[in-house]
């Protein structure tokens, strides 16, 4: 009997590309237009903004068509290349009341300030799958009129913020401006600080800060927030120009906001040199690119889990949920399995053996270049 | 469109000052700022952030997996260094100033002009004992590794081995436990006393760490439990017949034998010819 070792590995790797490419084309026909897909799949093409933590649709859409639809490798794709990309500036800190809403509605009170605008919202259709899609040819649709003569370029103020003037939530600490913890560039040095944190979870892959998010909510975290406000808008990116040092506005980004009112705690304050309790709610933060209600409430959901500073449950335990809520590190670990494991395997296979010759036999040692067999 | 060697200049230099402290505190992981890569986290990132970033256009590059040069992954790895550098590739382990491997070291000894990077998937040799990043920290600072010896104790207990297989918990300069990636216990001798320098990168955890030239590294062990390696070393290789080198198992079809072949593919051609 021979035995061939197993070689050939480049030529392995190098038909196996031809054969995804094979697959991707051999139906032939009109390959799909970059435009079509940043129109016509934004949710796919924002979720690929997100957690590849890239505000780009072109490469966005370019990554999903070569990944053939995969969001996942899609978000791959645009790390790997924003991580050859030269840092050349952190943005301004931006306010959200500037906000160019496209949506903003408040489950915590019935009637606020500007309203409660559905927008582009999905919530109450109804999931029945339209069959006539499969024949439409050609896109085509007046856009909705304003009926109302209220302007579009106020700002839209906050829930939160009555809240605050209330005294029912606190008023956010103010800071000097700073150049912000970049996890991209900074290790991850555990408790990491909050920014690292809302970095983590922004752009962590969607259905895991789903899953955490919901396990919080069903009681493994203690988070069962009221939500203040769920906005949809596009935000301002401003920067310090590098020569006159003056603030510019260099573009804008599509966001998902979301301010999460938690239980409320017991907070002990100094006025006027004399210690007092005071009750106030807590404050749970979710800010992500692209339209994505869910993944957004669900991290405002988990950085107010975060916070706890006596964790009891996996949700609330900062390396349990930051450490595996990265779609690139997950999903590149799980794969790797299938890499071969020849090595290890025979050294796990060397210990079982023994064990099973050791119990049948008494504690009979093997001897060395003496199979088990 | 990329820059020598993939990775920008800032992010080499993050690495190598990385590297400087690691080969400072033999075997303390040190955390950086790990890099996406074109390829998978788990998939050799953290070698290859290492390769990339000491790599010369004078080195020759060997890069294994499993021992074997012509593994999918590592051709796949070489392929994207040499695409990005230019570098002359090897398989001979005596011509390679730079080696990169996962889970295991050549059977011949390297030399003082050889680095040596190692692919690595769990750096925290506690994780098996602690999960806990804080507290395994707080465990490596006062040298706490009685619960690494209890797990030892009660599979010998339980067992009558120890169950650690590949991956076996080393203490590195009398201080540091450290995993040596998941080579096979085989392969732990040869990083004690060594002439070269070994570098261990970590791209999914963040971590990087070494064990520079002589350097005191030990199994774990007990003296009335000593540490043993693998028996697959000293059958005979089905194509060589070297009685010395780590050995796969190739089982027979039907599933009723098997024969034994080295893992080391240039050990196993050099030994034939």
């Amino acid at each position: 009997m021979g035995y061939v070792g197993v070689k050939g590995g480049k030529d392995a790797i190098l038909n196996a590309e031809k054969v995804v490419e094979y697959y991707r084309c051999r139906k032939g026909g009109a390959s799909i237009d970059i435009e079509q897909i940043k129109n016509q799949m934004r949710f796919l093409v924002d979720k690929v903004m997100s957690e590849g933590s890239c505000y780009s649709t072109d490469l966005a859409a370019i990554a999903l068509k070569q990944a053939e639809g995969d969001p996942m490798e899609a978000a791959y794709l645009v790390r790997a290349f924003r991580s050859t990309v030269p840092r050349i500036a952190y943005s301004l800190t931006t306010k959200s009341e500037e906000m160019f809403c496209l949506r903003r509605i408040s489950p915590s009170f019935q009637h606020i300030p500007w309203g409660q605008v559905l927008g582009p919202s999905k919530d109450y259709s109804q999931r029945l799958i339209r069959f006539e899609l499969a024949d439409e040819k050609e896109l085509s649709i007046d856009p909705p009129k304003k009926e109302d003569n209220s302007p579009l370029d106020e700002k839209v103020e906050k829930v939160i913020d009555y809240c605050r003037k209330q005294g029912l939530i606190d008023w956010p600490e103010k800071k000097p401006e700073q150049v912000p913890y970049d996890i991209t560039r900074q290790p991850m040095v555990f408790p990491l600080d909050r920014s690292a944190r809302l970095q983590r979870l922004t752009r962590g892959e969607d259905g895991a800060v789903l899953a955490f998010g919901y396990a919080s909510l069903r009681g493994w975290g203690s988070v069962h927030p009221t939500l203040a406000e769920v906005r949809v808008g596009y935000l301002p990116v401003k920067i310090k120009h590098p020569y006159w040092g003056t603030e510019v506005t260099v573009g804008q980004v599509l966001v998902t906001e979301v301010e999460s009112i938690c239980s409320f705690e017991k907070k002990k304050i100094k006025i006027d040199g004399e210690e007092q309790e005071r009750y106030t709610f807590s404050l749970g933060y979710g800010l992500i690119f692209g339209h994505n209600d869910h993944k957004a409430v669900a991290m405002s959901i988990l950085d107010r889990a975060l916070c706890s500073a006596d964790p009891q449950s996996p949700v609330q335990d900062q390396e349990f949920v930051l450490y595996h809520i990265d779609n690139m590190e997950s999903q590149g670990f799980i794969s790797h399995l299938k890499l071969p494991h020849y090595v290890t395997f025979q050294s796990s296979l060397d210990r079982l053996r023994n064990i099973k010759a050791g119990k049948e036999k008494g504690s009979r040692k093997i001897n060395k270049g003496e199979a088990y067999v | 469109m990329y820059n020598f060697a993939l990775l920008d200049e800032n992010t080499k230099r993050e690495v190598r000052r990385a590297l400087l402290k690691a080969i400072a505190i033999p075997g303390f992981q040190v955390p950086f700022a790990s890099r996406e890569l074109p390829i998978f986290y788990g998939w050799g990132t953290g070698g290859l952030q290492i390769s990339l970033s000491v790599i010369g256009k004078n080195d020759i590059l060997k890069i294994i997996d499993q021992g074997d040069d012509d593994s999918v992954n590592a051709v796949n790895l070489k392929r994207l260094i040499q695409a990005t550098t230019g570098v002359q590739l090897t398989t001979d382990v005596f011509d390679a100033t730079l080696i990169q491997t996962r889970h295991r070291i050549p059977e011949y000894s390297l030399d003082s002009k050889q680095v040596f990077v190692f692919q690595v998937p769990m750096p925290e040799p506690l994780r098996k004992v602690e999960h806990r990043e804080t507290e395994t920290l707080r465990m490596h600072a006062e040298k706490d590794y009685g619960k690494m010896y209890v797990k030892l104790y009660e599979d010998i207990l339980h067992h009558g081995e120890i169950t650690l297989a590949a991956d076996y918990p080393v203490l590195v300069f009398d201080r540091h436990l450290m995993a040596p990636s998941p080579i096979p216990r085989w392969d732990i001798p040869k990083l004690n006393m060594a002439e070269n320098l070994f570098l261990f990168g970590a791209g999914r955890e963040k971590k990087i760490y070494a064990v520079p030239p002589y350097t005191k590294v030990e199994p774990l062990s007990f003296e009335d439990h000593p540490f043993s390696v693998e028996r697959s070393g000293h059958l005979a290789c089905v194509f060589c017949g070297s009685t010395s080198s780590y050995k796969n198992e190739i089982p027979s079809a039907g599933g009723e034998g098997q024969v034994y072949a080295c893992s080391d593919s240039f050990y196993c051609q050099s030994q034939r010819s």
